[in-house]
């Protein structure tokens, strides 16, 4: 009697802990909607226009995914978090997929139990100074106020960057990008620190931008990318494939405009053919359908046009290329072939 | 057809378990027992099931761990170096630091506008209403933010203290700059220090090094002896008011006793105040009381003052007028009477809710992470537990500190709520 209800209980226990790990894949279909964590607001990267409607190069990742796996790239539900609390949201199942400016590293990819699944962004920690300041080097920063983010890399760079020149500072946590903004045009600090593809966002939203220098030295290397829960590897497989499929599209020549004119019959090109479903099933090796990249690749575009559309030269942000060109190109965006 | 009269004698029957009031008080108890083990046995399942779905196990191994942040703000020494457990010391320390200049600078206030607010003048008792009303029907962290923003854009920055006509000057004969980035006061300082003591525990113990100014023991001592030998000569006074009526003037030999040691002592010592100064780009030397433990400071104490203000308000209110009508007939003066009568009895009334103002002060300081004042909340319990991914052991330890702190300061208010209390003889 007393061992039945022991096995009972047990067998209890092993169905709540299952429940806890049931498919990613599932619950986001059976919900409808994709649950995509993002930055509280950056522009170009991750920021709701004038409706309402987030928008930038980040949101545009979890757009993509929400196409291929629900086909509809609004049925995302967006939930804004702060540096401190983006991890834990997504270890609790919160949200699905992290797409929030999140440096890939080893003990967050092994020890914090996270999957990054690429980069979508290489990038590298910079200074922000006033030009009044007059200063030029990073190196000239003793004993200067430093806003800075936290629970960040960046922070952890930043106590490295100034224990190894010798040299002081005084760290003003805080919470937002929106509050960095803030306390840095206020003048309570000398100094705003992150990565620079933000420091260049941050400066686009001032009145005069012009009056603000991005220092030259870049501290650190800060591979940005999307991420998932360690140990569901066929959600993983489905993110990681999403943004490959989005990189392999622009070095393929598959754009927002002619995506559904090549995917309406197969073309001479095989890889573009077994990329667009037309040949062979990879849809069906992730539990998806064979036209998961095309909607996709329609919803924003290819990796170069929400490159271009979000932060490239031509919009306020004005990012060059530069490293997260593509291989042919001579940078580091490179994806492994759809084979 | 049984007769009620002559009971049988009757078994235990299941139902009496719960129709007999004898055992039914045990039932419940036991039932609720029960369900209590059972609730809290399904918790700890839950959580040991979920975090083995996470791949996760649960230590306290990460707080021997390096840091690799910094603090601003720390009361021992501290750098990215440390361990993680010598930066949630750091936070620690500057919540206690925190809720214990909130709790004096609320009672103070409490009393004023307590007392101001029973005034027969009709506009300061209006003005301490305004007070009360406006601070305690606003949501503490919407002040907080409000005083941080307030006292970070309207002050200048260190820059404009700087070139030929500077934007901005030092207050107080130049020995006080208000900045943007907090106030920078003079500290004092010792020429001919005797230096510090070093207190190394070794074991689990070892983050809790730290070194105390020999300086200021010995001055600490110095008062004590000082207050010491004031309380004979009160003791002595009373002992001559006891036998001949007339009380000696102590008031002069008690101001020399605890003021010439004390003076020789500093002086012995080389006692100098640092001034702040400008250099580099912040000021340098002095003291820096940072904007966010000012701001956390000012409206942590004027939320709770509010409160306070209503209960001191409440607790003179319950003191019988007849008391002070006696008071008045005995020939007491009004400041004695207050003094001597209406307070001793108003405390009795004032210090129990006083003790859950004092708690709520306490936990509302962990609000701190709204304008980055890096207390327990912000450093364990943020960016410790942001970085080394150990959610679950670093909010229960900050629960755990939270706890503590507050049965600690329960106790002691107790203690002196026992002391003030009517005693009934």
């Amino acid at each position: 009697m007393k061992k039945s209800i022991m096995l009972g209980a047990l067998a209890v226990a092993g169905l709540t802990a299952a429940s806890a790990s049931a498919s990613t894949l599932d619950d986001v279909k059976a919900r409808g909607k994709l649950n995509c964590g993002v930055s509280s607001g950056l522009t170009g990267f991750s920021q709701p226009d004038a409706n309402g409607v987030w928008e930038g190069f980040d949101v545009a990742v979890c757009r993509a995914v929400a196409a291929a796996v629900l086909g509809d790239s609004t049925a995302v539900e967006f939930v804004p978090l702060t540096t401190q609390v983006r991890f834990t949201a997504l270890a609790s199942g919160e949200i699905d997929i992290l797409a929030r400016n999140t440096t890939w590293t080893f003990s967050r990819d092994t020890d914090l139990k996270l999957d990054f699944i690429g980069v979508n962004y290489y990038d590298g920690q910079g200074f922000m100074v006033p030009k009044s300041l007059g200063v030029t080097s990073a190196k000239d920063l003793d004993g200067a106020t430093v806003c800075i983010q936290t629970g960040t890399t960046t922070e952890l760079n930043l106590a490295d960057f100034f224990r190894a020149n010798n040299i002081s500072y005084e760290p003003i946590p805080i919470e937002t990008n929106a509050e960095a903004q803030q306390q840095y045009l206020a003048g309570a600090c000398d100094v705003y620190t992150t990565d620079a593809s933000g420091l260049a966002a941050t400066r686009a939203t001032f009145e005069a931008p012009g009056d603000h220098v991005i220092l030259p030295e870049i501290i650190s290397k800060e591979p940005l990318g999307p991420v998932v829960r360690h140990g569901d590897n066929e959600w993983g497989d489905i993110a990681m494939w999403t943004l490959n499929a989005l990189i392999a599209a622009e070095e393929l020549g598959v754009t927002s405009a002619n995506v559904e004119e090549l995917a309406a019959a197969a073309t001479t090109n095989p890889e573009i053919n077994r990329l667009l479903g037309t040949e062979g099933d990879l849809g069906a090796m992730i539990g998806l359908d064979a036209q998961w990249a095309v909607r996709a690749i329609a919803a924003g575009g290819n990796y170069g046009e929400l490159f271009e559309k979000n932060i490239g030269v031509n919009t306020p942000i004005g990012l060059a290329r530069g490293l997260n060109a593509q291989w042919t190109e001579g940078g580091l965006i490179y994806a492994p072939p759809f084979r | 057809m049984t007769t009620l009269t002559d009971t049988p004698k009757q078994g235990f029957r299941l139902s009496q378990l719960i129709y007999d009031t004898r055992y039914r008080s045990i039932t419940i108890q036991v039932i609720a027992t029960v369900l209590i083990v059972a609730a809290l046995w399904w918790l700890a399942r839950n959580t040991v099931a979920n975090l083995t779905a996470l791949g996760k196990d649960f230590t306290l191994e990460f707080l021997g761990n390096r840091s690799g942040y910094d603090i601003n703000q720390r009361l021992i020494a501290y750098d990215s170096n440390a361990t993680h457990g010598r930066a949630a010391l750091v936070g620690i320390l500057n919540t206690l630091l925190v809720a214990g200049l909130g709790c004096v600078l609320a009672t103070i206030l409490g009393v004023i506008f307590g007392v101001l607010r029973l005034s027969k003048n009709w506009i300061v008792s209006r003005l301490a209403a305004v007070y009360v009303e406006g601070f305690r029907n606003v949501p503490l962290l919407l002040w907080i933010i409000a005083i941080f923003a307030v006292m970070t854009e309207s002050t200048p920055s260190p820059k404009d203290f700087r070139g030929e006509n500077p934007v901005a000057s030092m207050a107080l004969a130049d020995n006080v700059a208000i900045t943007n980035r907090g106030a920078y006061i003079p500290e004092p300082l010792f020429a001919n220090g005797l230096g510090d003591v070093e207190i190394k525990p070794g074991g689990i113990f070892a983050d809790l090094y730290f070194n105390v100014s020999i300086d200021l023991i010995v001055i600490l001592l110095t008062l004590v002896a000082s207050l010491l030998v004031v309380k004979l000569v009160n003791t002595r006074a009373a002992d001559i008011q006891n036998a001949t009526g007339v009380r000696p003037t102590t008031w002069w030999v008690n101001l020399l006793i605890i003021v010439a040691p004390i003076a020789a002592l500093l002086w012995g010592l080389g006692f100098y105040l640092g001034k702040p100064e400008l250099s580099g780009f912040n000021f340098a030397g002095g003291t820096h009381l940072r904007n966010s433990l000012l701001a956390l400071w000012l409206a942590l104490s004027l939320y709770t003052g509010a409160f306070i203000a209503e209960i001191v308000r409440g607790g003179i209110n319950a003191v019988s007028k007849g008391q002070t009508e006696a008071a008045f007939a005995l020939g007491l003066r009004p400041n004695r009477t207050m003094r001597l009568v209406i307070l001793p009895q108003a405390l009795r009334v004032i210090i129990p809710p006083l003790i859950s103002q004092f708690l709520n002060l306490t936990k509302n300081s962990s609000l701190a992470i709204a304008i980055g004042y890096m207390d327990v909340r912000s450093t364990l319990g943020g960016i410790t537990v942001n970085q080394t991914g150990r959610e679950l052991e670093g909010i229960l330890l900050v629960g755990l500190f939270y706890l503590l702190l507050s049965l600690a300061i329960s106790t002691g208010m107790n203690w002196f709520n026992d002391r003030v209390k009517l005693k009934e003889r």
